[in-house]
């Protein structure tokens, strides 16, 4: 139970940490701790105790093996994130290029 | 099999247009109308085919559900692709022209197709983490897409909408993670069976709870809605109407529906709080377009308020509020596409979108300016315009379930949208020319074409609800208030299927 806890609590400090940060690199990482939060509650739900990896050979017998499909699942999800990582810190070169700053509280051209 | 093309047809053009995009010209115009106009085709024999065999199961790859993914056409899946398919084909032809004013139009067609495949996926997958992946894609596409014109503004509304929507990502997965935990499957028809066989226990409620985050911040719902006044009006015009007109209803609202009602179940407190969050994105969504001047910032603030109409007449629950809903939701995505259009073809025109700074542009932009005028009518409800007819069923159907008070703030935000539409009349079209428009020209004659056809959508729309077209929209109430029947048919289709 403790590990999903402090999944939890990860999963807190990167929210915190995009709440909260004025820097948008900041941000960005604040970004990525919650996806490897999610990432890693996902694959501790398929995990069992002293549990061996599925792999099927033809004189064994496997009693106690963990789930593989969350950790398929999870792989799918880390390349999303690298995706969406790889996009935002693009767009955050370019606004580095036309604001001069990375500073969140300084880039508000758009209100109303 | 129709199915799996939904997602093979865009992805195949967007990979062709990537490729071969930047030899070939003119290569991006031909594959993007060509692969929406086919998906047009096909979402439309799709509706014979539900008629016709209720619901459709293919089997991806073979492998048998609920161990092998999944795609599952049923009324509702083909009321929300016809409308998908429509819109972007007619926003593809209106791209021919429009697009013109930006470099490296191929990569844009790329983008919209994935867009397109995304949502596509969306609407068709009977898979839940197959849902996020495809939610991830159509995402990813249009936060690219925001930021397409890389100028300051538009960067910072991309940078903006993605860290919302990364987190709303974010929110699904977790909300996936747990689902999974507790009944080990991920087929959304097995999902439902396992869940009304076990116990009910707290964990249900707490993966509805994150549903309704992740979904209605995609869906920007009035708590979660600050994303999309900044991130709607930065993108170019056609892609405002694809995300104001369709992005957020396949990804917010149609997911929502489809796991609330089908999948984890819906309950009554469940129902209000949809309708409380449909009565405050109403209110506040039409209270902010009201002191807007940037003609696209405004209509972004009315997308908020009319989904907000959308998610009161689904979550009345009712048979006739859900059978509203889901007819304001077509007719919405009909006129905002329509009106983002205009937007930009007077962005086209003129180079500006300030309200104050144009007016008289009826005499020398008449198709924009009739169209607008259609599109206004209909936004705000008047007769014989589509709008009319879907708010009438909504405001009914808070009538007949009692909840007068909701009825008479609909007529509220109703009356509201009236007057911001006649003050973008007033200023934009209707009183004197202004001498720097005096050398004014109407707009490319593809984009005409795609707003004239808006336009008589706009106008004929109201006849959904009449006998002969009404199945249609019956068919996808059905789905909805099928709730718990969805696994039951699911699984008597694959039955017959073998």
């Amino acid at each position: 139970m403790s590990e999903y806890i402090l999944c939890f609590i990860l999963f807190c400090i990167g929210l915190y940490c995009v709440l909260r940060k004025r820097n948008i690199i900041k941000i960005i990482i604040g970004l990525g701790i919650i996806e490897y939060a999610v990432n890693l509650f996902f694959v501790l739900i398929g995990y069992r105790w002293h549990g061996r990896s599925p792999i099927l050979a033809k004189d064994q017998v496997i009693l106690n093996m963990v789930d593989p499909l969350p950790q398929a699942l999870v792989l799918t999800s880390i390349v999303i994130g690298l995706a969406v990582t790889a996009l935002i810190v693009t767009i955050a070169i370019r606004i580095y290029e036309k604001y001069g700053t990375f500073d969140i509280t300084k880039i508000r051209r758009l209100k109303g | 099999m129709i199915l799996p093309f939904f997602t093979i047809i865009p992805l195949l053009a967007a990979f062709l247009i990537a490729f071969l995009g930047k030899k070939i010209k003119g290569l991006g115009d031909f594959l993007s109308s060509l692969g929406t106009l086919s998906l047009l085709v096909l979402s439309v024999y799709s509706i014979s085919e539900v008629l016709a065999h209720k619901i459709i199961i293919y089997k991806v790859g073979g492998w048998m559900p609920p161990i092998g993914i999944s795609m599952v056409l049923d009324g509702l899946t083909s009321f929300m692709l016809v409308m998908v398919n429509l819109v972007s084909f007619l926003v593809a032809i209106y791209s021919i022209n429009y697009m013109e004013r930006y470099t490296d139009k191929y990569r844009f067609y790329t983008l919209f197709m994935l867009m397109l495949a995304g949502m596509n996926g969306i609407i068709i997958t009977g898979d839940l983490f197959n849902l996020f992946v495809f939610l991830e894609i159509a995402s990813i596409a249009s936060y690219a897409l925001v930021a397409y014109g890389t100028e300051a503004e538009e960067l910072e509304a991309a940078f903006k909408y993605a860290i919302m929507g990364s987190i709303a990502s974010s929110f699904v997965l977790l909300g996936i993670a747990l689902l999974y935990s507790y009944t080990s499957t991920l087929n959304m028809a097995d999902i439902a069976r396992v869940l009304s066989i076990k116990h009910s226990s707290y964990v249900v409620p707490f993966v509805g709870v994150l549903f309704l985050m992740g979904f209605g911040l995609k869906a920007a719902l009035v708590p979660f809605h600050a994303w999309l006044p900044d991130a709607h009006p930065s993108a170019p015009a056609s892609i405002s109407a694809m995300l104001s007109g369709v992005l957020i209803k396949v990804l917010g609202v149609y997911a929502l529906l489809r796991i609330f009602f089908n999948v984890i179940g819906i309950n009554n407190g469940i129902l209000s709080v949809l309708m409380f969050l449909g009565i405050i994105s109403m209110l506040i969504g039409v209270i902010l377009a009201l002191a807007q001047w940037d003609f696209k910032r405004l209509l972004a603030y009315h997308s908020i308020s009319q989904i907000g109409y959308v998610i009161l007449g689904i979550g009345l629950g009712t048979p006739l509020g859900i059978l509203a809903g889901l007819f304001h939701l077509f007719n919405h995505s009909i006129f905002k596409s329509l009106l983002f259009l205009n937007s930009g073809a007077l962005d086209y025109s003129l180079g500006t979108r300030d309200l104050k700074d144009m007016g008289g542009l009826k005499e020398k932009m008449p198709v924009s300016a009739n169209t607008n005028l259609i599109a206004s009518m209909s936004i705000a409800g008047i007769p014989p315009f589509n709008g009319f007819w879907s708010k009438l069923l909504i405001i009914l159907a808070c009538i007949e379930s009692g909840k007068i008070i909701y009825a008479i703030f609909a007529v509220i935000a109703s009356i509201l949208t009236l007057a911001s539409f006649m003050k973008v009349q007033k200023y934009a079209f209707l009183g004197k020319l202004k001498e720097k428009w005096l050398n004014v020209k109407e707009v490319p004659r593809a984009m005409q074409i795609s707003m004239v056809a808006l336009a008589i959508i706009c106008l004929v729309g109201g006849l959904l609800v009449m006998p002969l077209f009404k199945p249609f929209l019956q068919s996808a109430a059905d789905a909805l208030l099928s709730g718990n029947g969805y696994k039951d048919a699911v699984f008597n289709a694959l039955r017959q299927v073998n």
